[in-house]
């Protein structure tokens, strides 16, 4: 997910990043693999080495922003594995930065559920293999809200009970996407006709905002400062965790697909240990780990089917099933259509 | 020879990365982000589109009532601790700067704790016996003007401190001597003389005001957009590094102009005072 770890995370982690540009890229591990912070086990670099002798060196990224400036500074050198959404694992293999799954190599492969070797950014998994995917939707406070929402709308155009209780996610593509799919356009749309619309949609929803918030907003329910947010739904779970009364759920007009994904880049030279380690990671035991640790969906069919059922009983979300979501339409990298879609947040944002 | 340091590290740590950052801005950007080498003047032309003007003069207005107000606050606070006895001062500017030894990002989220709809602020009032809604001070302009005045003060009454403790005691005896009141010998005297530190104090809040990106993130809720986040989310979000440089110049611009404009004044200011003195 674009901003696993927030954007005040982010403003802080900016201004060091010419620091950790310049910093050395020389390593004695075998592999060095950037990560969301704690995005995989603690005791990872532990288990692969018990499970193939290879050290690893984990770095930490805060933002798929960030990654990505580092890679295309270096031309990917320093890195063999890295963790990235898939629009970035797109605009990488444009760039041409990454190497080739190497099947062969990577028998665990077939643990995936057959949608996930079949995802439009990349099928059959020639450059890219999912590690986690979910969608973006609802999360609200049952016991508050008087009817349960099953609608953007109810988002965009609140009923007065909630007015100035409810937020949306600041990043552009995920708030556009509220707009588009109100309208019933594709959380891809292109037309500038169409983009103008969902951005006048979202200047009015502005008005009965409590806030833009892309870090926070399960809180906010928790504490009951809001009590319908826009959110990711491993996020809800988090919310869920805290309160039982909050739910989540996908609106009828449909949402998006999200996917983290593994790369392998071209110029490292350890590219036959890179396979093993995505081997190992998808692994069933291993791959659950995400699952119970993080509360997203992994696209692991033996490592969901390894669940405890009762997870998914508290997190119903969990239980999606790959069908459900790929019904969802994936978010693709824009290419210059972006810079469209960047006025429109700016527009929005600056509305009174 | 003495300046020769000072002039590496200047060009090394300011002058060249302005100019890198400078260099982006006359370049486009690629359909997959990046920077595609192609010479044009987009960027510059977009800076004055009606929206991001918009944006820039917002951001101006909440950076000069923070400004205004960090100066209302400041200058009594100033004025108290070069009052003080001697011996006292260096502890009570002590006090004034101690809230800085902590980090940017905590004390604003210090100030959502405090303002938030299920915050302290609204807890104490339901507390005095208060009823009505809970106030929603959090994610409005006015908690982003809050927290920049609270993080900037220091610099103020710092600056304002510096020329009140510098004043000559014997031209305000002169003033009283000559049968002017307090108040009188404030605005005639005090005050006239203070306007360097007041200046540099103001352009500094201003400066750092308009562009700042976290505080209007975190207090405003996103709902306030000023010119940092704006570039922010150029480089970050868009991957537009070319428009994003193209704006970090315009603000660099502004506030270049600015601070040119307080060393012209304080140097006049000195000059005159120099010029009675003979």
């Amino acid at each position: 997910m674009k901003t696993r770890n927030g954007k005040a995370t982010s403003y802080a982690t900016a201004a060091f990043l010419a620091v950790s540009l310049a910093a050395g890229t020389a390593s004695s591990a075998d592999l060095v693999i950037s990560n969301w912070d704690g995005y995989m086990a603690k005791d990872i670099a532990e288990t692969f080495k018990a499970a193939t002798g290879l050290e690893i060196e984990v770095v930490n990224h805060a933002t798929n922003e960030e990654v990505m400036g580092k890679l295309m500074a270096g031309q990917g050198k320093g890195y063999d594995v890295v963790f990235v959404s898939s629009p970035f694992a797109e605009i990488l293999n444009h760039q041409g930065m990454l190497a080739p799954i190497d099947k062969a190599a990577v028998p665990n492969l077939a643990n995936l559920y057959p949608e996930a070797a079949a995802l439009a950014y990349d099928p059959g998994n020639a450059f890219s293999v999912p590690y986690t995917w979910g969608t973006t939707g609802l999360c609200y406070r049952s016991d508050v809200v008087k009817t349960a929402p099953d609608s953007w709308m109810n988002l965009l155009q609140p009923s007065d009970d909630i007015k100035g209780k409810t937020t949306m996610l600041a990043t552009d593509r995920w708030l556009m996407a509220a707009g588009l799919l109100a309208k019933g356009y594709s959380v891809n749309e292109t037309d500038p006709a169409k983009i103008d619309e969902a951005k006048n949609l979202l200047i009015e929803a502005k008005k009965t905002l409590l806030a833009y918030d892309d870090t926070t907003f399960y809180s906010k329910l928790v504490s009951g400062e809001a009590s319908l947010v826009h959110a990711w739904d491993g996020w809800c779970n988090y919310g869920i965790t805290e309160n039982k009364d909050i739910k989540f759920v996908v609106p009828k007009e449909g949402s998006d697909l999200w996917v983290d994904t593994i790369v392998v880049m071209k110029n490292s030279e350890k590219q036959a240990e890179a396979m093993k380690f995505i081997n190992f990671i998808l692994d069933a035991k291993n791959h659950a780990w995400a699952a119970e640790n993080i509360l997203y969906k992994v696209p692991n069919k033996a490592a969901m089917e390894s669940l405890d059922p009762k997870l998914i009983e508290q997190y119903p979300n969990m239980g999606m099933s790959p069908a459900e979501l790929t019904k969802y339409e994936l978010l693709r990298d824009l290419g210059d259509a972006q810079k469209d879609y960047s006025r429109a947040v700016s527009e929005i944002k600056a509305a009174n | 020879m003495l300046a020769a340091p000072a002039v590496l590290w200047l060009l090394a740590f300011m002058v060249m990365p302005c100019l890198l950052v400078l260099s982006y801005a006359f370049f486009q950007r690629g359909t997959w982000g990046g920077i595609e080498y192609t010479f044009t003047l987009d960027n510059f032309a977009h800076v004055f589109d009606p929206l991001y003007a918009k944006i820039f003069l917002n951001s101006a207005r909440i950076a000069l009532t923070t400004t205004v107000l960090a100066i209302l606050i400041a200058y009594p606070a100033a004025y108290a601790i070069s009052r003080a006895p001697r011996v006292r001062q260096p502890m009570l500017l002590f006090f004034a700067v101690l809230p800085f030894w902590s980090n940017y990002l905590i004390r604003t989220y210090a100030w959502i704790v405090l303002l938030n709809r299920e915050g302290l602020l609204n807890g104490f009032l339901s507390f005095l016996g208060y009823q009505g809604e809970p106030l929603s001070l959090l994610y409005t302009e006015t908690a982003v003007i809050i927290g920049l005045v609270y993080n900037y003060l220091p610099f103020v009454i710092l600056a304002i401190y510096s020329t009140l403790s510098r004043l000559n005691p014997e031209l305000m005896e002169a003033s009283r001597d000559l049968g002017a009141g307090a108040i009188r010998t404030f605005w005639r005297v005090t005050l006239p003389l203070t306007l360097p530190g007041v200046a540099a104090g103001g352009v500094f809040v201003f400066v750092l005001s308009i562009g700042n990106f976290v505080t209007p993130a975190l207090l405003g809720g996103g709902r306030f957009q000023m010119i940092g986040n704006l570039v922010y989310d150029q480089f970050l979000t868009a991957n537009d590094w070319p428009f994003g440089a193209a704006l970090g110049m315009a603000l660099i611009a502004i506030m270049v102009a600015l601070l040119f404009l307080q060393a012209r004044a304080t140097s006049h200011a000195s000059g005159e005072r120099q010029g009675e003195a003979t």
